[in-house]
Parts: C-alpha cells; structure tokens; sequence
C-alpha cells in the first residue's frame, strides 16, 4: 500500500482538492472582476460605507415623503419663510411657505402636527432640512452624470492612445499633460466662471467643468490596463484572422481592461460631490436657493463672527456632506486594498 | 542623468505653450466685445470705441492671429508703443479690482508664499511622521487609529473644517483671527518706518524687529496652516505607511535584522530613508499646490493669496483676471514640476536610468 506524502513547504502551492463551484455572477464577471466585488464587502468599514450609501440612496428617492414639494413649481427651490436676514434656530414654526402636507413620520416623530423648521433656517429663511433633502437628489444627479461622463471620455482617449501608440500616444499623453498642470479646482472654477454667463446659473456650467477637467485620471488608468492587456494571445489571435482595429480595442481589449477603471470610477461619486459643493461653495453655480449641500454651507460664510450663535447652518448640511463622501470613501479604502497586488495576500 | 534631464526640459515649451493654448482656449467662449475690456481700462464712450479696440487688436482675425498677438501684444504703427502681450507680462486689466493683472498678482503673491512657508513643516513632516508610525505598528492599534483618521480626513472638505475651526477658535473661543493682519498692525505696517525687506509679512516683522506683528501675522496664519495640514496628513499618512511597509518587507531589512541591529536602527537607518523615495515626489507636489494658492482654504478665512483672489473674480464673472491667474499659476506649476522631477532624478537613481 502506498503512501502518499504531502511535500513540505508551501502548501498554499498545491492545488486545492475540493472543485469550487463559481456562482453564477462569478460566471457572468469573471473570476479577477468577482474577487474585486467581494472585496468590496469583506471588511465591516466597507460595509458601513455600504449601508451609509444606501442611506443616501434611499433619502434621495424619498425625498417627496421626506420633505414635501408644493404641487407647482420646481420641486428643488428651497421654500422661503420670509425674507428676514437672521437665520432662525431649529424648532421654530414654519409660518409662510410650509409644506403641504403633513406625513405621518413626521406625527409620529415630532409629535407635532405642524411643520418647524428642524434643522433651522439660514439667511433668507431657506429651510435647511429641506435643502438637504432634496440636495441628496441633487447630489446624486451631479455625481452620476459626471463619473459617468468623464469615465466616458477618459476611457476613449485612453483607449485611442494605448491601441494605436507611437505618435498619437505621444501628442494624447501631452494633452493629458497639459490639463494636468493646473489644480482641479482652480481649473474647474475657471471655467464654470466663464460658462455661467453663456449658459445661465445652473448645474450644468459647474458638471461641464468639472468633466472638462476630471477625465485625465481615467485616460492614464486605462492606458496602462490596455497596454498589459494587448499583449494577450487571444488580442494576437484576432489580430492573425484579421479582426478590425477598433473591434478588436471595443470587443476584445477593453471588456477586459476596463472593470477595475469602471468601479474606481464609481466610487469617485464622493469626490465628485464635494467638488461640485467646494465650488457653489464659493459662489459659482446654482441660483440661491437651489437645493444644493455647498450652497447651504455657503450661508454659514456670511456669519464667521458668530457661528457659535448659529452652529445649524454649518453643523447639519457639514455632518450630511461628510457622511456621504465617508461611504464612498469607507468602500474605496476598501476597493484599493483588493486592487493593490503587492497587498495581495498579504494584508 | 544628462538626457534625462534634457529630455524633461524638451518637454518644458511643450507644456508652455499647451497651457496658453489652453487658457486662449477658453478665452474663446467670450465675445469680441468683452474681450476689448483686456485693453480699455475706463468705460467706453460710444460704441465706436469698442469695434474700433476690435479692429485695432484684431479680434475679428483668424485664430491664430489673434494668439499671436495676444502672446507677444501689439505695436502702434505709429508711436511704436507696445500693449498687452503675455508674454511681456500684461495679463490684461482687472475689472473688480481696478488695477492690471499683474499688480494685482505681484500684491497677493507674497502673502501665498508666505502662507506656503509656514505651512510646510506641519504639513509634511507631522503627516510622514504618522505614517511611519502606523506602518512600525502595522495592524496595531496605531495603525488602526491612522486609517481610521485618513479615511475620515479626507471625507471632510476643506471648507467644512475651515468653517469648523472658525466656529471653534474665532467665534468661540476667540484666539485665531481670520484674515492677513489686525488692524491697529496694518496701520504699522503701512507706515514709512516699516521696512518691507522681502514683502514676506511675517519674516518683515521680524527684521524690522517686531515681535508684536509676527505673533499677530502668525496668528492669522494659524487656522489656514491647521486646515492645509489636517488635509494633507491623511494623504501623507497613506503613501507613506504604504512605502515603509513594502520596503519593511525587503530582505536587506531581514538582514538587517538578523545580524542584530536594535529595531530602532532598522527602522531609522535602514527603512525609513529608503521608503522616503516616493514622499520626495509627493512633499513636492504638496508644496507646488499651496504655492499655486490654496483656492477654498484662502477663501473662507479671507486671506488675501492668489487663491482666494482668483475665486473671487471667478465669482464675479472677471474672466481677464480669472484668466491671468490662471497663467500665472500654470507658469508656476510648470517650472516648480520640472524642478521637483529632476530632484527626484537625483535621489532615486531608477528613474533616470529607465
């Protein structure tokens, strides 16, 4: 009878005995994509950055439960209660402009049958619970459309300049040089300036400058995927029957350099955010009064000398934007851990 | 060594004329007419004014006259008299300022540069502090604290912690001003008597042998410094932790210590200088920021730097002066990355050797 022995060493090296049978979104990402997706949820940080976005998710689609809108007009105007200058502490009754119903939640919590202002009132009376409300949705909008666009943009450049090389590499990467040299926001600021007045105070000059600069991370990243990704067999394989160009880059190359870009991308949402609030911070955007988290905070410029009197206007907008950036950044800590391959194992 | 820096340098007018082409880019999307206000410095009398300014510079030519000769200005045939031209300087008129450009960024200037200096030692070296810590105690408590701090670090906008400081050590506590000095200092300041060596207002003070209005410069500069740090610590803390425990696994460190030598000596003598490398580029760039001014820090405490200068033309929709900010800056950018690339050339000999 014979005996088998198991070598010394690392055992980690032997095949393992039992055959795992992969799930079936396993089947449809494949394995690499699947091991960054369960990264994603391993640790408890990420984990409650999951739950914190969710969070956010679930306000912005009920945000007409939430805080309801008036039957006309647009739903993100934050309603007035007058026009006096002094910001108002929160539990004051909502006298002019309150909303027009009163859901039962709020019965229930209160135990009030009218509205008060609950996060108080900033200058010009804007209701501040209102505001963060419906600047959750605000959020989300600016943050989806500008990840989406820049990773848009970002991953066709990048695609161009890795499949074809040489000279276009060359010019692509200077341009991306020089976009570069300027600091984000300084650039972004820039050119929201310079569009607001031909497209008028609204998201869109803000979202445009924050694309315009905001695509040249990605055309790196996916560059370099490419790059590694290009020297495949099966890209030479196509190349040999003759597969054209850019349906060898579109079908064959980039479905599988481009998933880890595409969640990186996704979690950029935060920075994206708190960019769009760092510059309506400073004035440049929205009208006054749009239901936006650094317009709101923007109020709180207005009172430096006494914020101890009127802690609300900074405390509850500040405390909202800084959970939702924290989720993104709870799972993108956590995303870099699995990307990172010298961490691999290891940690 | 020598083509790497050659190399560099070839790149250098690449990026020059890429970021004017850039800014007369975006010069674009204004009209002809608001653009005569880079060279009427009054209100125009009658419209006639304005198209002849139009004429007169060219506005109506094709393109790439018009970058020309907002590069290098134009000469009047006739009294031979040189006016505007980037290139010599004139970055146009200030509208909400009332001064040109450039006397504007020659005032604020200083006060960044000062601002920068200061904010260096907390900044970088309180942040690789932390970080080799966390790395020395990898997965201990220190360490734990540090990702913890890092990841909550970089969730809050600077404008959030600015406000909060505000609301803590000015409106509350009242021990930090907000601002570039008090005024009963301005005043001293402005006088004859004050010599203004290096027009860097915290070291002048000191010449001047003022210890009153250095306390009082520094105390304004306090809560722009603790923004600008507690910022960059949780980005310093990352990389450098990152670095000290990839070299912290190498084998010279195993070597290291198997002969014997005492932890301390490892870490300080052998790790620590070796995983440096990459906090070189990285420190460099730091600095390059703050210098480039610091938009949103400079604005909510009122500090009068480029940064905050820049935003608030921004804000009022000045574009020439936006515009010239942004040159400067980019100029800036420019000479300060090359520098900060061939000095990372001389500490790792990997980079100009590939």
């Amino acid at each position: 009878m014979t005996q088998t022995t198991i070598p010394s060493g690392d055992n980690s090296l032997l095949p393992s005995t039992q055959v795992r049978q992969p799930s079936r979104l396993e089947r449809i990402v494949g394995p690499d994509n699947y091991r960054i997706l369960q990264g994603l949820f391993k640790t408890s940080a990420s984990i409650i950055g999951f739950s914190l976005i969710v969070l956010f998710v679930l306000v912005a689609i009920f945000a007409p439960l939430l805080a309801p809108p008036k039957a006309t007009g647009d739903p993100f105007q934050i309603p007035r209660d007058g026009f006096s200058a002094d910001p108002k502490p929160p539990g004051t009754e909502w006298k002019r402009n309150a909303p027009p119903v009163v859901p039962g939640w709020y019965k229930l919590i209160t135990g009030n049958e009218k509205w008060v202002h609950l996060f108080g009132t900033a200058a010009g009376q804007y209701d501040i619970y209102y505001g963060i409300i419906w600047g959750t949705r605000t959020a989300f909008k600016t943050g989806l459309i500008v990840v989406f666009v820049t990773l848009l943009i970002g991953v066709v450049v990048g695609s161009v300049s890795a499949y074809y090389g040489g000279a276009v590499d060359n010019i692509i990467m200077r341009i991306v040089d020089i976009f570069l040299i300027l600091p984000y926001i300084m650039a972004a600021l820039i050119l929201a300036a310079i569009l607001t007045p031909r497209i008028g105070k609204s998201l869109i000059p803000t979202m445009t400058a924050l694309i315009a600069f905001g695509w040249m991370g990605y055309s790196r990243i996916v560059r370099g995927d490419i790059l590694s990704v290009k020297e495949r067999d099966y890209v030479m394989a196509a190349r040999v029957i003759g597969v054209k160009n850019y349906r060898i880059l579109f079908r064959h190359i980039l479905p599988n350099a481009i998933f880890p870009t595409m969640v990186l991308a996704s979690l950029a949402i935060g920075d994206v955010v708190l960019s769009f609030a760092a510059l309506s911070f400073l004035g440049i955007g929205t009208e006054i009064g749009y239901a936006d988290w650094g317009q709101i905070l923007s109020f709180a410029r207005n009172y430096i000398t006494s914020l101890n009197t009127y802690w609300y206007i900074l405390i509850f907008p500040g405390v909202t934007l800084v959970l939702f950036v924290l989720g993104w950044n709870l799972l993108g800590d956590a995303l870099r851990d699995v990307l990172d391959p010298r961490l691999r194992g290891k940690v | 060594m020598i083509t790497y820096i050659i190399r560099r340098l070839l790149l250098v007018p690449v990026l020059l004329v890429g970021v004017t082409l850039l800014i007369f880019g975006m010069l674009q999307f204004i009209s002809p007419v608001e653009r005569t206000a880079l060279y009427v410095r009054d209100i125009p009398k009658n419209d006639n004014q304005i198209a002849g300014v139009i004429k007169k510079y060219g506005f109506d030519k094709p393109l790439y006259v018009q970058y020309w000769r907002w590069m290098v200005g134009t000469t009047d045939p006739f009294t031979h008299k040189r006016s505007g031209g980037i290139l010599y300087g004139d970055f146009g008129y200030s509208r909400t300022a009332s001064e040109p450009v450039a006397k504007l960024i020659k005032d604020r200037f200083p006060n960044t540069l000062d601002l920068t200096i200061w904010a260096i030692g907390p900044v970088i070296f309180v942040g690789i502090w932390m970080g080799v810590q966390a790395a020395v105690h990898h997965n201990g408590l220190i360490d734990q604290a540090g990702r913890m701090f890092s990841i909550v670090g970089t969730s809050f906008p600077t404008f959030v912690v600015g406000l909060l400081l505000l609301m803590i050590f000015y409106a509350t506590l009242q021990w930090l001003e907000p601002g570039r000095i008090s005024d009963e200092y301005a005043r001293v300041v402005a006088l004859p008597s004050f010599k203004h060596y290096t027009s860097l207002l915290s070291f002048d003070s000191l010449l001047n042998g003022r210890i009153d209005i250095f306390w009082d410069v520094l105390k304004h500069m306090m809560m722009p410094i603790l923004t600008l740090s507690y910022i960059s610590w949780a980005v310093f803390l990352r990389v450098t932790r990152g670095s000290m425990l990839e070299t912290l696994r190498t084998e010279y460190v195993t070597t290291a210590r198997a002969k014997g030598l005492p932890e301390r000596d490892v870490v300080n003598k052998h790790a620590k200088p070796n995983a440096m490398l990459p906090i070189v580029t990285l420190a460099g760039f730091q600095i390059i920021g703050l210098l480039g001014g610091v938009v949103i820090t400079e604005t909510v405490f009122n500090y009068p730097g480029i940064g905050s200068a820049a935003a608030r033309a921004a804000v009022n929709l000045d574009v020439v002066t936006t515009l010239g900010f942004a040159l400067f800056n980019g100029f800036i950018l420019i000479v300060a990355n090359l520098a900060v690339d061939i000095l990372y050339a001389f500490v790792d000999p990997r980079v100009r050797l590939s």
